[in-house]
């Protein structure tokens, strides 16, 4: 029975705490432009996120008569899904984990270059051109920043010599990895943050070009599933930061559960910090700069950390 | 219980193979083709081989067959590109890929007999392979392979550099 219960607490927990972020984010970047942000609806604004959710739920669910109806539906789901299946293998705390997979790390990745599809698919059955676009800008940006991801992560497996998320947390209780491993964990924010296409590398849904990019078709929940896969994949990014780099729920003091949802918050209010202060780059930067400075920069970290390794046994 | 879960997912990779083949519309045969990937993924996870069927997914469903869609996707045409295929493609055309592939499958009967009547005994003590058993195997008895594939890599990488290198005005 406990089994049963533990997952479908943390996946409430997690929808509405995705929910809450948007209300999070519009009142965080209102302080950061000295402005107000949503502060009508209850107190401090919080029941904004209620006001949002029955206008989505009310507002008539179209689909375009040109659009390739199977997919056009299956499309906002797949982002949902792999999103919340990726929170699977995140250790909260010694005890809180719903599957200590002995390739974690590995299903976190495969979980992040499966979502690519979510946006393809949406673009490709709405049957627009502003879509296809951003279609096209997002695959050919989340393919490339994942072998950014992948190789910044395999410097975090040599050190703690397993794929498990549970042994790489542990492997920091002398040392949190983001010391030796400062080139990865910037590498690292940097392909998260293109893999979840969030400001500054928002350039898929880049409004001044392409409307809305590719889910410039839809409304109602399906846009809404779209808007709530993003905030959970900055919470999924946010956590695997905090457990591949800052030793997870380790930290004196306070119970791990706690130290967990501290450091997974600074990360998720640094990434809505990020999009307060920077421009959004042009496409063509966006993939050069991931091509020519990343990957060399990856790869000499992978050479620096294997030597390192092999030097010290 | 895995051999019912290993008859599903053989049954789902076989159906949307054959789906792969038969649909008209290419991206739709694409995402068929993505959910066979996935289900041997699964047959090699219930195989005990789960660090092979993370890379399944990783590097075909995740990778490959994202470019197939991606580059599938940008030169469709919508219903013309339907309808050429549907002209271009018809079951009797098809006679030829069923008969060599029956002729696999005989072989593969054939093979697999002996160990289909003969009670396995073997097969349910399942052997779970890590990741550094293949990296060893990978570094060590096949390391020569391991250089052949990424000098075929590489080649394949400056072919492609050369392809798409803006052309200069050459100096006439």
């Amino acid at each position: 029975m406990h089994e049963l219960v533990t997952p479908v607490i943390i996946l409430l927990i997690l929808l509405l705490s995705a929910a809450t972020l948007t209300w999070v984010e519009r009142r965080i970047l209102g302080l950061w432009q000295d402005r107000y942000g949503p502060n009508r609806v209850g107190p401090f604004g919080l029941l904004q996120v209620v006001a949002d959710m029955i206008k989505l739920f009310t507002k008539e669910d179209w689909i375009p008569p040109f659009a390739d109806k199977v997919i056009f539906v299956i499309a906002p789901m797949i982002v949902m899904i792999m999103m919340l299946l990726g929170f699977a293998i995140i250790p909260f705390s010694p005890q809180l984990q719903i599957v200590d997979f002995d390739n974690g790390l590995l299903f976190f990745l495969a979980i992040s270059s499966l979502s690519v599809y979510s946006v393809m698919l949406a673009g490709f059955s709405s049957n627009s051109k502003y879509a296809l676009f951003g279609a096209l800008r997002a695959t050919a940006q989340m393919i490339s920043y994942e072998v950014f991801m992948g190789l910044s992560v395999m410097g975090v497996v040599i050190l703690s010599g397993s794929f498990s998320l549970r042994e790489i947390v542990e492997a920091q209780s002398e040392q949190w990895f983001f010391i030796p491993q400062i080139v990865a964990l910037g590498i690292f924010i940097i392909a998260g943050i293109a893999e979840s296409h969030r400001a500054p590398f928002d350039l898929p849904e880049a409004e001044h070009e392409i409307v809305a990019g590719f889910h410039t078709e839809y409304s109602s929940m399906k846009f809404g599933m779209f808007f709530i896969g993003e905030y959970l994949g900055v919470i999924l990014i946010s956590a695997m930061i905090v457990t591949l780099f800052f030793g997870g729920w380790q930290g004196p003091f306070l119970p791990p559960i706690l130290w967990f949802l501290l450091k997974t918050s600074v990360f998720v209010l640094f990434f809505i910090l990020l999009r307060a202060a920077t421009p959004r780059p042009r496409y063509d930067q966006l993939m050069s700069f991931g091509w020519k400075y990343m990957l060399p920069l990856a790869l000499l970290n992978l050479l620096l950390t294997g030597a390192y390794r092999l030097w010290t046994q | 219980m895995i051999d019912t879960l290993f008859y599903i997912a053989a049954a789902v990779a076989l159906l949307a193979a054959v789906l792969t083949v038969t649909r008209h519309n290419a991206v739709h045969a694409l995402l068929y083709l993505v959910i066979t990937m996935l289900a041997i993924s699964l047959i090699f996870f219930l195989l005990g081989a789960a660090f092979a069927a993370a890379l399944q997914i990783i590097v075909y469903a995740g990778a490959i067959m994202v470019l197939f869609v991606f580059v599938t996707m940008m030169l469709h045409q919508g219903d013309l590109s339907i309808r050429q295929e549907a002209q271009l493609y018809r079951p009797s055309q098809s006679f030829g890929a069923i008969l060599l592939s029956c002729i696999l499958l005989l072989e593969t009967l054939y093979l697999l007999a002996p160990v289909l009547f003969a009670q396995q005994a073997a097969a349910n003590a399942l052997n779970i392979i890590g990741a550094k058993q293949i990296g060893l195997q990978l570094f060590g008895p096949y390391l020569l392979l391991v250089e052949i594939a990424a000098l075929l890599l590489l080649t394949a990488l400056i072919g492609a550099f050369h392809i798409g290198r803006r052309h200069q005005e050459s100096p006439t």
